[in-house]
């Protein structure tokens, strides 16, 4: 028999102890600088003066609202998009197609997609070249701000082209809730319109189960580092990369700003998670009492083919922009307005590739470290809970992500610091794992909560010790989700910027490191490249995940993915 | 091994299940070895609860009091694993990722080591029940009544003390329900095991030949509840 509720068990204190851990030495190791404590550099007496600097900085109110605009923003469009196109294609062919579409693109990388996504839209970039100069009479790129406007308006594009695959994917899992289906025929049978039945009937229901989700999202659109780096207004930049600017700058002192700094940005992201939070209100408030009005917005054509239309091209955006990449890795000459390479070379990219190695290298081995353990935690973590509620827990997984990771990577750095551990493949290893470990059991949780418990019931009746149980029967059964999500957990390590940057500390270099300092700099093609090698990790991770189940069960029927 | 030692077959001996406090079903019987008792109740009067409490799975939400008691050996605080009780579902639950064999072999004991005496044993467990040669087979590709024999053989195998039968026959249809069922009542007679048998058809009942209890629903109505109590000594 199972414990009897009560105590928590080992792996539940353990992970507790690995995700709270860290965020709270962090934040502890961010707000003491920030009020002059830092005794490393000599600072062990508390004063406000690093807030004085802080708010001295010009420009400092821009960037702030900055975060605050194109990271909310950039959350409310993504969700929209999201809601409206599921609300008028779920269930039809043309979702199932664009489901298999979009899945992939939650694997790219942020900052491979915003570099993909700067060759597109850039003045020298493909979409003007395309008109250039038959159209518009341009022989030079035109002076106009695209990428980098002060607005931020190229960073929000950005991001939401990243967002709209992953809450779609977290909308997607929401709906597979049992009945689901039934609902939308039932309101169908009641004369409702799609999209009416999705609002009025399905979305209360599977509302609480994506709101985790686009609360992560906020916390993170708020304070990205990566995007804003490459997409976004530089004059002046939004609050997180210039924190990440002064944090690194060689003059010590500015440290205590970027602490107090830090506790801005954690001020800015929670506006905006207290500003989405009473639009939530808000829109309750008023939608609740239209529920049972009785309108069935039958007519709902037109609707329907503007709710498709952002998604296409999102899609199209993406497509295009990875194809980019490609393209732009295997030219050797590309010049202004020519819409082709004019020479390509496969040698260059044979070179880059070969000085890329040892970076790629070090991406593989911490993600495949991280995936490994926190596929391995996720797992332990579910088969010692059994079947109890994992509602509180979820919400403590789940922390860190809806932290800005500036906010206590900081902290976070001086601690691996003083442990002996910055600048080392462990130290990166370890601040991913508090990044990955949450998706991993995000991942996991649904299919392994989803297996039919009798299984395990049937073995253990049949004598099997509970490690028989679950080695033999419960992780076979899994193997393919346990696969898709140590693929999940390779990819979100191998797109984390700022903890390797933070905690690597410049000697831990990953391709996605390498790929936002390339952005900035000159050469196209490099930069293309190493956003390539961070594609390259995920698609591995996914290929294996899909070809391993289908060879091990090629003789079982009942194990192939039902479709 | 049919005995009328005082101790050997299943007693339920005094089992009050409760649910947030409220009195789910209450049993206190003694089956005993070869003989089948069958329980009839709805759905929602607890009889899955108390196939769990017997087989050791009973969900923390529910609390019980009394004790199971096989063969002398009281089993309440045993894990699953060693309480040496069968169970068969309402579906077969052959482990889709194995073989036939390879579900059947799952079920031996590890005291039997040799490979090969564990693959005889399991192929003629599959002649024994006229599915000889199917062994190689993909568990998805039976029948449903094909299914059910495996997972009955599956079941045996493991040397169990007893059987809780959770309506192991609904899924099958008409024609080959009877034919299974008599099987598994003839299998469970010849190796003298306590039967529990939970459905709600009243032909499963009548083929048990043994004792029939009904369950009613009542927690939610009033202080009634649910309560059978028979000896079949």
């Amino acid at each position: 028999m199972g414990k009897a509720g009560g105590l928590p068990d080992v792996a539940t204190v353990l992970v507790t102890t690995l995700l709270a851990g860290p965020v709270l030495a962090g934040l502890a190791g961010t707000v003491l600088p920030a009020f002059g404590y830092l005794p490393v550099l000599g600072h062990d007496s508390f004063s406000i003066e690093p807030f004085r600097k802080l708010v001295s900085m010009p420009g400092l109110t821009t960037s702030a609202a900055l975060g605050f605009g194109t990271g909310l923003a950039a959350s409310l469009i993504s969700l929209t998009i999201v809601l409206v196109f599921t609300a008028a294609w779920a269930g039809t062919d043309t979702f199932r197609r664009l489901t298999r579409f979009l899945s992939p693109l939650l694997s790219v990388p942020h900052a491979a997609a915003a570099i993909g996504l700067a060759f597109l839209i850039a003045p020298s970039g493909f979409l003007v070249r395309l008109v250039s100069p038959w159209a518009t009479g341009w022989t030079r790129p035109p002076e106009v701000l695209i990428l980098h406007d002060p607005l931020g308006l190229a960073m929000t594009f950005g991001l939401v082209a990243k967002e709209v695959p992953f809450l779609f994917l977290m909308t997607l899992a929401a709906l597979n809730r049992p009945h689901v289906q039934e609902y939308l025929k039932a309101g169908a049978s009641l004369g409702y319109g799609r999209m009416a039945t999705f609002f009025k009937i399905v979305l209360p229901q599977i509302y609480p189960l994506i709101r985790l989700p686009v609360l992560a999202v906020i916390a993170y659109a708020t304070s990205v580092v990566d995007v804003a780096v490459i997409l976004g207004p530089t004059t002046p930049q939004p609050l997180a990369p210039r924190l990440v600017g002064w944090m690194n700058d060689p003059n010590l002192s500015l440290r205590l700003m970027a602490s107090a700094g830090a506790l801005l940005q954690l001020l800015v992201s929670s506006g905006a998670l207290l500003a989405y939070l009473l639009l939530e209100a808000l829109a309750g408030a008023c939608l609740r009492p239209r529920l049972a009005n009785g309108h069935r917005h039958g007519r709902e054509a037109g609707a329907r083919i503007s709710a498709l239309l952002p998604m296409l091209t999102i899609l199209a955006v993406m497509s295009l922009s990875m194809a980019l990449l490609g393209v732009w890795s295997l030219a050797r000459s590309w010049w202004f307005p020519a819409a082709l390479p004019q020479a390509w070379s496969l040698e260059r990219m044979l070179d880059a590739l070969w000085a890329g190695g040892p970076s790629l290298g070090v991406t593989l081995i911490i993600a495949c470290g991280a995936a490994t353990v926190a596929t391995g935690l996720a797992l332990w973590l579910l088969e010692a809970r059994g079947r109890r509620e994992t509602g509180r827990l979820k919400v403590l997984i789940f922390l860190p992500l809806l932290l800005p990771q500036i906010g206590f990577l900081f902290g976070l750095q001086m601690f691996f610091l003083i442990a002996g551990l910055s600048g080392t493949l462990t130290g990166v290893l370890l601040a991913h794992l508090i990044f990955v470990f949450p998706y991993a059991f995000l991942a996991l949780s649904d299919p392994w909560n989803r297996l039919d418990p009798r299984y395990a019931k049937a073995a253990s009746s049949l004598g099997a010790s509970r490690a028989r149980v679950f080695f033999r029967v419960q992780l076979p059964l899994l193997l393919r989700p346990v696969l898709v999500t140590f693929a999940v957990a390779a990819a979100v390590s191998t797109g984390q910027y700022l903890p390797t940057l933070m905690i690597g500390a410049g000697r831990v270099v990953t391709v996605t490191t390498e790929s936002v300092a390339l952005a900035s700099g000159g050469n196209r093609q490099i930069a293309a490249l190493y956003a390539l090698l961070q594609l390259a990790v995920p698609l591995a991770g996914f290929t294996l995940a899909a070809l391993v189940p289908a060879l091990a069960f090629r003789n079982r029927a009942a194990m192939r993915l039902e479709r | 091994m049919v005995s009328s030692s005082r101790t050997s077959g299943l007693v339920l001996d005094h089992i009050v299940l409760r649910l947030d406090g409220q009195p789910l079903l209450d049993i206190d019987c003694r089956i005993l070895p070869g003989s089948v008792l069958t329980i009839m109740g709805e759905s929602g009067s607890g009889k899955s609860s108390l196939l769990d409490f017997i087989a050791g799975f009973l969900k923390p939400d529910f609390r019980a009091q009394g004790r199971v008691i096989l063969n002398g050996r009281d089993l309440t605080l045993l894990p699953a694993q060693e309480r040496h009780i069968g169970l068969m579902f309402q579906s077969p639950l052959l482990f889709p990722h194995m073989s036939v064999l390879q579900n059947l072999m799952f079920a031996l004991p590890s005291t039997c080591r040799r490979r090969q005496e564990r693959r005889d044993l399991a192929e003629r467990a599959l002649a024994d029940v006229g599915l000889a040669g199917f062994g190689a087979r993909d568990p998805a590709t039976l029948s449903g009544g094909q299914q059910t024999r495996v997972a009955l053989m599956r079941t045996l195998l493991a040397e169990p003390h007893a059987l809780l039968l959770d309506e192991p026959f609904s899924s099958l249809d008409r024609t080959r329900r009877g034919e299974v069922r008599d099987l598994v009542f003839a299998l469970a007679r010849k190796k003298g095991l306590p039967v529990l048998l939970v459905t709600h058809d009243e032909e499963d009942g009548l083929a048990a030949g043994g004792q029939v209890h009904r369950l009613e629903k009542a927690a939610r109505k009033g202080r009634t509840y649910s309560a059978a109590s028979a000896d079949l000594a």
